[in-house]
């Protein structure tokens, strides 16, 4: 048989398949004594949400909430800042993921050095930088690298190769972040208004459900780790509106195709050998957290643009504009159109806050996807 | 002459002539340019004319489907037959990067001979210009086209509840080939760009008597920009049914894996339709004669003024945006 992309997802789009789901979620939240807050911690989620409009299909006493799970959304402005001036300098070829390259900075976006003559370019996988090194021998090629747990193992194994092939022109400037400590940030403000969580997916490929175990046992927030189709989401909303309606509080699966326990071991361990754990990191939107990004260990130092570079990259802390409210739409205490700026002073093509910044931010959701009901 | 072009043949001399006439002059061969003469003098006959000019670059120059001088005329031809016209003269500005490769050269030409024809039009009138190396990139064309309306009164302004919204072929395919075949994405796949010329199916359209009340090439901003831009333009709401847009499994696979919208992705053979309900079906066969995948794809309410609503096969809906910024591949 053959194998097509569509056989992966096709299912989970399945239009009687989201209609039968959402009957059955109607019939189980009439059980439920209070409405629920369910925030869906990555963008992906926030993405499919609003694109499948599934909101709509669910009853007035469930909503979302839309967290903090976009990596470009939260990369602070200090962090953009050090790229925009890496990729200025003389002979540096900037390399880094996609829509990155689109968020302001306070000189100004990757895009707007590209157009001052920085040499800026965006790779679908972080392998193509060693292509780009070695057309470009008297450059040195800085891999801006971003992304959670999901995309950190990427990184590791370009690391691994440069080092295997002894490639002399590749540095990396590390900005990793990873889920639970924001989660556990969201959770500590006390006037949260959060009720459970949609786990992420593809972080949990990558770590296994088990770093999500804290938060049913110590925060009582149940946790469901969903696939990003609409038929996942739907079903992962059922599954967490029937616990509360059995009085359970556990981390469950729905996206069991591709997310166990354990996770990627052979990524950990690669993850492992390179990085450790930053003491702290400032995110967009949230402050600076504790342990929530990841560092080249000193021994890669060599491998590290922001020791290299040291003595050019600002170093300044940069505040969040006042008018932006992204923190408390993160946290569940306002909606994206309660912002005064929303749509106004801070659109996809200008954004002001985090929230606006990607297609996946709650923001720029709202703004792309509207909210017709 | 030399295998690659020189800043000389930009000098207006001789050089500059042999490059005109062994390049040029050769593939569009025609009474009124080999006149050459300060300006093209037109026989127009009496009407309407449709007028329209547009630039082209591309990167890469030659990809699956066609090349920069394919789409050069297929652009500007086509906006004139979305006006209901004929392309009749065209004119053909070339801006050079010095070093390019007259072989190259010749190819992009050719191809545009070979679409003129389709057209049933000819260059009347040109200019080519060498720039020094480096300073632009390889080619750039300028194709600027009148037409003869044949069919009066087609307007983006006055579509209305009494039409109806179709779209004459599966949508994306110029976007998706020319992302895939980029430096970075490491991607292949047997996408073609659908870039095609329309004036044959237009006239077809009109030799039918179809009551056609706008037609709009979907060009940069794909489906969704011509829609957003009707809504606003005749000030109605536009109701697509999501699964009725008619998507190729490459074009769609390709926009799971980069996190786009098809609709939002550019094509340049590709134009929708406001056709007066009554005529429909009439359209619809005629459209089909030239792409199977022709398809009704909504209609025109007032329950949302200058918004277009897609519609699931699951009973939610949602608001669909103009595109904004740069097509850029989503991170996870």
């Amino acid at each position: 048989m053959k194998l097509e992309l569509k056989n992966l997802y096709e299912d989970f789009r399945d239009a009687d398949t989201i209609k039968a789901l959402a009957n059955e979620i109607q019939k189980e939240a009439l059980k439920l004594p209070q409405s629920i807050n369910i925030m869906e911690v990555c963008g992906g989620h926030t993405h499919s949400i609003m694109k499948y409009g599934l909101k709509q299909l669910l009853p007035t006493n469930i909503n979302f909430i839309h967290g903090p799970g976009c990596p470009v959304c939260v990369m602070p402005k200090e962090r953009i800042d050090h790229a925009y001036v890496l990729s200025l300098q003389k002979n540096v070829i900037l390399v880094t993921l996609g829509d990155m390259i689109k968020v302001p900075g306070s000189n100004g976006s990757l895009q707007d050095a590209r157009a001052k003559g920085a040499d800026v370019r965006f790779v679908y996988s972080p392998m193509e930088c060693i292509k780009i090194a070695n057309e470009n021998q008297d450059k040195t090629v800085i891999f801006f690298a971003i992304g959670f747990e999901t995309t950190t193992p990427m990184t590791s194994a370009l690391i691994n190769q440069v080092i295997k092939k002894e490639i002399k022109n590749i540095l990396f400037h590390i900005n990793h972040i990873t889920v639970p400590e924001a989660m556990r940030i969201l959770l500590d403000d006390e006037t949260n208004t959060i009720d459970a969580f949609i786990g992420p997916s593809h972080v949990s490929v990558i770590t296994g459900s088990k770093i999500y175990e804290e938060f049913p046992l110590n925060y009582k927030k149940p946790v469901v780790v969903s696939g990003f189709e609409p038929v996942d989401v739907m079903k992962s909303v059922l599954m967490i509106v029937k616990q509360f309606v059995q009085k359970r509080c556990e981390l469950e699966v729905e996206y069991s195709r591709s997310v166990n326990y354990d996770g990627n071991i052979q990524a950990q361990r690669l993850n492992d050998t390179f990085f450790e754990t930053r003491d702290t990191f400032r995110w967009r939107g949230l402050g600076d957290i504790k342990k929530s990004a990841l560092i080249l260990k000193a021994k890669y130092s060599q491998y590290d643009a922001e020791k290299v570079y040291d003595t050019v990259l600002p170093k300044t802390t940069i505040d969040d504009h006042k008018l932006c409210i992204c923190g408390d739409i993160l946290k569940g205490k306002a909606n994206p159109k309660e912002c005064k700026v929303f749509g106004t002073a801070c659109t996809p093509s200008n954004p002001m806050g985090s929230c606006m910044v990607s297609s996946e931010g709650a923001c720029a959701a709202y703004f792309k996807f509207g909210n017709i009901l | 002459m030399n295998k690659t072009i020189t800043l000389a043949m930009g000098n207006g001399g001789d050089e500059n002539n042999t490059l005109i006439s062994q390049v040029f002059y050769k593939a569009f061969q025609n009474e009124i340019l080999e006149k050459s003469e300060d300006a093209a003098i037109l026989d127009v006959n009496k009407g309407k004319l449709a007028f329209s000019t547009d630039s082209f670059t591309v990167s890469p120059l030659f990809f699956a489907g066609a090349n920069i001088g394919k789409l050069a005329v297929c652009g500007t031809c086509n906006d004139l037959a979305m006006m209901g016209a004929k392309p009749k003269y065209l004119t053909c500005s070339v801006i050079i990067e010095e070093g390019f490769s007259i072989d190259d050269l010749k190819k992009i030409v050719d191809t545009m001979k070979e679409e003129l024809k389709i057209n049933g039009a000819i260059v009347v009138s040109g200019d080519t210009k060498v720039m020094p190396k480096g300073t632009i990139d390889k080619i750039i064309i300028n194709t600027t086209g009148i037409g003869e309306v044949l069919q009066e009164n087609i307007s983006s302004n006055s579509i209305s509840t009494k039409d109806t919204i179709l779209v004459s072929r599966d949508i994306g395919c110029h976007g998706a080939t020319i992302f895939t075949a980029r430096e970075g994405i490491d991607m292949s796949s047997d996408l073609e760009s659908d870039c095609f010329s329309l004036y044959p199916i237009v006239k077809a359209l009109i030799d039918a008597n179809i009551k056609i009340t706008a037609l709009r090439d979907a060009t940069r901003g794909g489906v969704s920009a011509v829609l957003n831009e009707w809504s606003k333009q005749s000030n109605i709401c536009i109701e697509v049914e999501e699964e009725s847009i008619p998507i190729s499994d490459e074009v769609f696979g390709v926009c799971e894996m980069l996190g786009f919208e098809p609709s939002a992705l550019a094509n340049e053979g590709t134009f929708v339709l406001a056709i007066q309900k009554e005529d429909e079906q009439k359209a619809l066969k005629i459209l089909k004669t030239f792409n199977e995948n022709a398809s009704v794809i909504g209609k025109v309410t007032d329950n949302y003024l200058q918004k277009v609503v897609l519609k699931s096969a699951y009973g939610t809906k949602r608001f669909l945006e103009s595109p904004t910024g740069e097509l850029l591949p989503r991170i996870c």
